[in-house]
């Protein structure tokens, strides 16, 4: 990973008063930022900090490539509240070029494309959605004449740092299916193909919870690296646990209790959906806890009844079919298990060992001592009555 | 020699209370058991579901309490009139082992309200070694005090009853030859179902001859022994001449158990598993050198007369016996691994409070009824 | 001196008539070992497709009225929560145990592995408690092949336990009153054409009813997959038609209970050694089968005890007579 970033705009200067003049409290916004920063499991003094770094009077620039992609990435990412996406684009970041968000169209928007790029060049960040094609030389993508193949190359080797937003450009995605007919790659695998050291974040999901995507952004902003990742390059505030761990239906999991179909008793009383194929205890993604579309409680998948598929996951999500029990993942290592052998019974205790070596020694000790006698006896025969235990 | 007669004297003695007492502490223990389980006064679990309690009170005790048989087997069966004098006692010694045995059984039995149970054809179960097991013990106990009741009559002075007892006597005395015969085979009959959980130092289809061998070797045994015991104690002379002819009956008997004991080891290529080191092998060891002491000491005619020798021999073969049911019932019996067992405090205290009360009742009747035979007093 | 211990030697061939019958081999005496009836049902649990989840091991409670138990070890585990016994007892008639090796990365491996497995009644083709019994209580039907037990008539022995070679019976120890408990296959569910509460919840086909032949027949098709080829694993019954498709793993090749003890009507199949899962290495014989030929052999219509009785008392009567 490249050292601190340095080529991101310096950010230390004082905070900017754009927001304010849009109406906005700084009490509000400093909000805003708290909850960021615990979204990522940061010290809340982080969110001064967060606040100070997006309020910098210079934006630092953004690039978003679409490659073979739906747009529901970006539609996901227009349903964030806080900040809104306007407020991203607008007054956080600036956002240079964007397929479906840039106000200009043809020509002109590439110029802007080409001028960014050469203004900030090692300087800027390239999200990527969409997965990559190679079969045929690329041909299955195209923007402005140039396969999406050369245009990563080309925008990838100049960034500071890449963000693969989406499962497509995580790991391959829906178009990565099979038979998978346009060769869809990730980034991260075309990165490494090429020789590409630019720095890769997945934010895999289909589509990703925008907030993780937010925060993922901020954090670069704030302390000028990544976040920590784990090792598919996803960032570990919001893919270390398992949908499973956290979900809300994990106690039915627990108890046994299932919903066996669709509408059938169980699924109305909001039953575990592990026997309908949920892919939680097998995906990693913090979509029970972020939820989606700040529409309130149980806004994700099995909030609404329908089992997780696993989108966020490679080799699980458009691989796996929908109802095929998920493999579980967290039973290692199997702590809550009775062991094969475990100990049972009543062993030796001081008073149990005492009062039977005292049985056996009391019988061996008058046996011992009758002998003695008799052995006496033996010696003065016709001597009788000698020394013994009386009746 | 005399005919048998009470030995009169006091009964509340020093000994009789100490006895006693333990066995009232036995009494509360019981108690208690009935009130809050097994699991209350013993270790017993259930990968050892049988404990000190089945492998003592019941397996040893029994064997212990073979005196009488092993005396009936001469006297009556291969009629060695000689032998007389010791029958009585053994019985009486019979009578109460196998009568704590059978109390012991019933308070260690889980439902012991429906003990009944074997008796009623339509419960009993005739592929089970302990259904033959409890059948005959049972009713041997039964034959045992039958057996014994001419003392009881005689001390009563019921003259024309015991004219009548001793007529029909024979069959009981068959009867009570018969039964020990079948339950102390079968008593090691028990372990063969237990298969692999019992080491293969034990476990083989000889068990009931052995157990059977080993039985009757100690019914002799503790004949001898309780005969010294109680000439020692009561100050009597001890009946040197004719233990020393009995005690010639052992070394043949221990012979044959060795053979078929060692024989039967070999030919199942286990014989390995003695020297491998564990508190198994130790065990089997100590086993048979407990069986081999009397071997050597009764094999000579010198020291077949020598009171001390006998009564070391005798001793060594009880404990020989004992052992060797303590191993085949606990220490050969593995369920698996991570069980344990040894005995608790209460469980031992029980068993000790039953043999306590053996003594005491036994010191009680001797001196009130015709037992011992009437030897002069020193 | 020498014809009295000839006479002993005597007492010693005769007495037990045991010579015969014991000195000849083990299976020579042994009864046949019985067969499994036609209709036997029975159960399969697939280890390498079991999850842990204990869900079986739930219904199960809830199906015989069993309370939670909290005896897991060491202690300072124990959640008094949720129910979690340290292994079978007369409070918990079914268990799911984890077998756990070093690292214990990846399920169904012996090394750096790890591996469930289930136990309880195996409900053997020749159960030895049921030939133990001295009351009947135990009893095997002659149909199903479920081995039951009947309160009404247990005295309580234990013998059963002595003799279960795999620890089934258990015993109620803290009771005044106590019982014997163990898995009787959900025999209250049959009446109303139920099924075995472990099989039902099942969520993956780890546990399936079924007849025992299909289920062997079943087992042994298993054992012929390919490792992480695809299969549709029955779920809750063999005959249920709900399948689901899973990855297959490794299996070791041995169907457990197919041959176990005379076999058993609960097969298992594993991907990890059955040793290493706690099940012993019993053999094909039924130890019943030795005891109860002991038995029979000595005991059979009591006529050779009738024989010594009628010798004995002959013996008897000439010495009691020679005595007065």
């Amino acid at each position: 990973m490249k050292d601190g970033f340095e080529g991101l705009p310096d950010l230390s200067g004082g905070p900017g008063e754009r927001l304010l003049a849009r109406g906005v409290s700084r009490r509000d916004f400093l909000k805003v930022c708290t909850g960021i920063a615990a979204a990522m499991g940061l010290p809340l003094g982080m969110g001064a900090q967060i606040a100070e770094a997006v309020t910098n009077p210079k934006r630092p620039p953004v690039i978003w490539l679409s490659a073979q992609e739906c747009t529901g990435c970006t539609e996901s990412l227009l349903r964030t509240n806080h900040p809104t996406l306007e407020k991203l684009i607008l007054e956080l970041i600036s956002l240079d070029y964007h397929e479906t968000l840039n106000a200009g169209a043809g020509k002109q928007c590439e110029e802007a494309l080409k001028k960014s790029m050469q203004e900030n060049k090692g300087k800027y960040i390239l999200v990527v959605d969409g997965s990559i094609p190679v079969k045929d030389g690329g041909i299955y993508c195209k923007i402005g004449g140039k396969t999406v193949l050369s245009l990563l190359e080309e925008q990838g080797s100049q960034a500071a740092a890449v963000i693969a937003i989406g499962s497509c450009s995580s790991w391959g995605g829906m178009p990565s299916a099979y038979p998978n007919p346009t060769g869809a790659t990730p980034v991260h695998a075309i990165f490494k193909e090429k020789g590409i050291k630019t720095p890769v974040v997945n934010i895999p999901g289909c589509p990703p919870n925008g907030y993780n995507f937010l925060s993922t952004v901020l954090y670069l902003l704030t302390f000028k690296k990544l976040p920590q990742l784990d090792e598919e390059g996803r960032p570990k505030f919001a893919y270390g646990r398992l949908i499973h761990d956290n979900c809300e239906r994990r106690p039915h999991f627990d108890a046994g209790r299932f919903a066996l179909e669709f509408g059938d008793d169980g699924h109305r009383k909001g039953y575990c959906l592990y026997k309908l194929g949920c892919k939680g205890p097998e995906t990693y993604n913090n979509c029970p806890t972020l939820l989606y579309n700040d529409a309130g409680s149980q806004a994700w998948p099995v909030g609404t009844g329908h089992p997780c598929f696993g989108c966020s996951e490679n080799k699980v999500g458009f691989n796996i079919p929908l109802h095929t029990p998920a493999v579980l993942k967290d039973v290692t290592p199997p702590v809550n298990f009775p062991g094969i052998v475990e100990d049972k019974g009543k062993g030796v205790t001081v008073a149990g060992a005492a009062i039977a070596a005292g049985v056996a020694g009391a019988a061996i000790g008058v046996a011992a001592a009758t002998s003695k006698n008799l052995g006496k006896k033996d010696k003065d025969k016709g001597k009788s009555d000698p020394e013994s235990k009386e009746s | 020699m005399s005919e048998p007669r009470p030995l009169g004297g006091k009964i509340v003695t020093v000994p009789f209370l100490f006895f006693s007492a333990l066995a009232v502490l036995a009494v509360i223990l019981i108690i208690k058991r009935f009130f809050l389980g097994l699991g209350a006064v013993t270790n017993l679990s259930d990968g050892y579901p049988w404990g000190i309690w089945i492998a003592y009170d019941v397996v040893v005790g029994t064997a212990i309490a073979c005196g009488g048989y092993a005396m009936a087997l001469l006297v009556y069966i291969f009629n060695k009139g000689e032998f007389h004098p010791l029958v009585r006692p053994a019985l009486l010694a019979s009578a109460f082992g196998y009568t704590l045995a059978g109390v012991s059984i019933f308070f260690d039995v889980g439902r012991y309200w429906q003990a009944y149970n074997l008796f009623l054809p339509w419960y009993s179960q005739l592929n089970s070694v302990m259904f033959e097991v409890a059948f005959c013990i049972t009713l041997y106990i039964f034959v045992l005090w039958i057996e014994f009741s001419p003392s009881v009559m005689e001390r009563l002075k019921a003259t024309g009853m015991k004219k009548t007892m001793d007529r029909i006597m024979f069959v009981f005395i068959a009867i009570g030859v018969l039964l020990p015969t079948m339950h102390q085979s079968s008593l090691g009959t028990l372990m063969v179902i237990t298969g692999k959980k019992l080491s293969p130092l034990w476990q083989t289809p000889l068990i009931p001859l052995l157990a059977l061998i080993s039985a009757i070797t100690m019914g002799y045994a503790i004949v001898i022994f309780e005969s010294i015991m109680s000439a020692v104690s009561f100050r009597r002379e001890i009946e040197t001449p004719i233990l020393s002819k009995l005690s010639a009956f052992i070394p043949p008997l221990i012979g044959a158990y060795l053979v078929v004991r060692f024989g039967d080891l070999v030919v199942r290529g286990s014989l390995g598993e003695a020297f491998s080191g564990g508190l198994k092998g130790i065990m089997f060891l100590i086993e048979n050198l407990l069986y081999v002491v009397p071997l050597v000491i009764l094999v000579s005619k010198d020291n077949r007369k020598s009171p001390q020798k006998l009564f070391i021999a005798a001793f060594s073969m009880l404990l020989a016996g004992a052992v060797y049911r303590f191993d085949l019932f606990l220490v050969g019996f593995n369920p698996g691994e991570g069980w344990h067992y040894f005995p608790s405090f209460s469980e031992t205290l029980i068993t000790v409070g039953l043999i306590s009360l053996e003594i005491a009742g036994y010191l009680y009747f001797v001196k009130k009824f015709p037992v011992l035979p009437g030897a002069e007093h020193a | 001196m020498d014809i009295k211990r000839r006479d002993f030697l005597k007492v010693v061939a005769g007495s037990g008539l045991l010579l015969a019958a014991g000195e000849s081999p083990a299976g020579a005496i042994a009864r046949p070992p019985r067969t499994m009836p036609d209709e036997a049902v029975g159960l399969m649990y697939d280890s390498t497709i079991c999850v842990g989840c204990k869900v079986c091991q739930k219904a199960c409670k809830v199906s015989n009225n069993m309370p939670p138990e909290h005896t897991q070890r060491p202690p300072e585990m124990i959640d008094a929560l949720w129910d979690n016994p340290a292994d079978l007892s007369e409070y918990t008639l079914n268990i799911i145990k984890a077998y756990k090796n070093g690292n214990a990365e990846v399920k169904n491996r012996e090394d750096n592995g790890f591996a469930f497995i289930q136990r309880h009644c195996m409900h053997c083709v020749d159960p030895a408690c049921v030939s133990a019994c001295p009351v009947s209580a135990l009893q095997k039907n002659p149909k199903t092949g479920v081995v039951t037990y009947s309160k009404n008539a247990c005295i309580g022995c234990r013998y059963c336990q002595m003799a279960c070679p795999f620890g089934i019976p258990k015993f109620e120890w803290d009771k005044a009153f106590p019982q014997i408990r163990k898995c009787q296959f959900c025999d209250h569910k049959f009446a109303e054409g139920g099924y075995p509460a472990c099989a039902q919840s099942c969520p993956t086909g780890a546990t399936i009813f079924g007849p025992a032949r299909d289920l062997l027949a079943e087992a042994k098709k298993r054992l012929t997959l390919k490792a992480d080829s695809y299969y549709d694993y029955p779920v809750q019954r063999i005959d249920s038609g709900n399948r689901v498709k899973q990855k297959v793993a490794s299996y070791v090749t041995r169907v457990y209970g197919e041959k176990e003890v005379g076999g058993t009507q609960f097969i298992m199949l594993a991907g990890v050694p059955f040793g290493r899962l706690g099940l012993p290495d019993l053999g094909d014989r039924p130890d019943a089968a030795l005891s109860e030929g002991i038995q029979h052999t000595l005991y059979k219509g009591m006529i050779a005890p009738a024989a010594v009785l009628a010798g004995l008392m002959y013996a008897a009567y000439r010495s009691t007579k020679n005595d007065k």
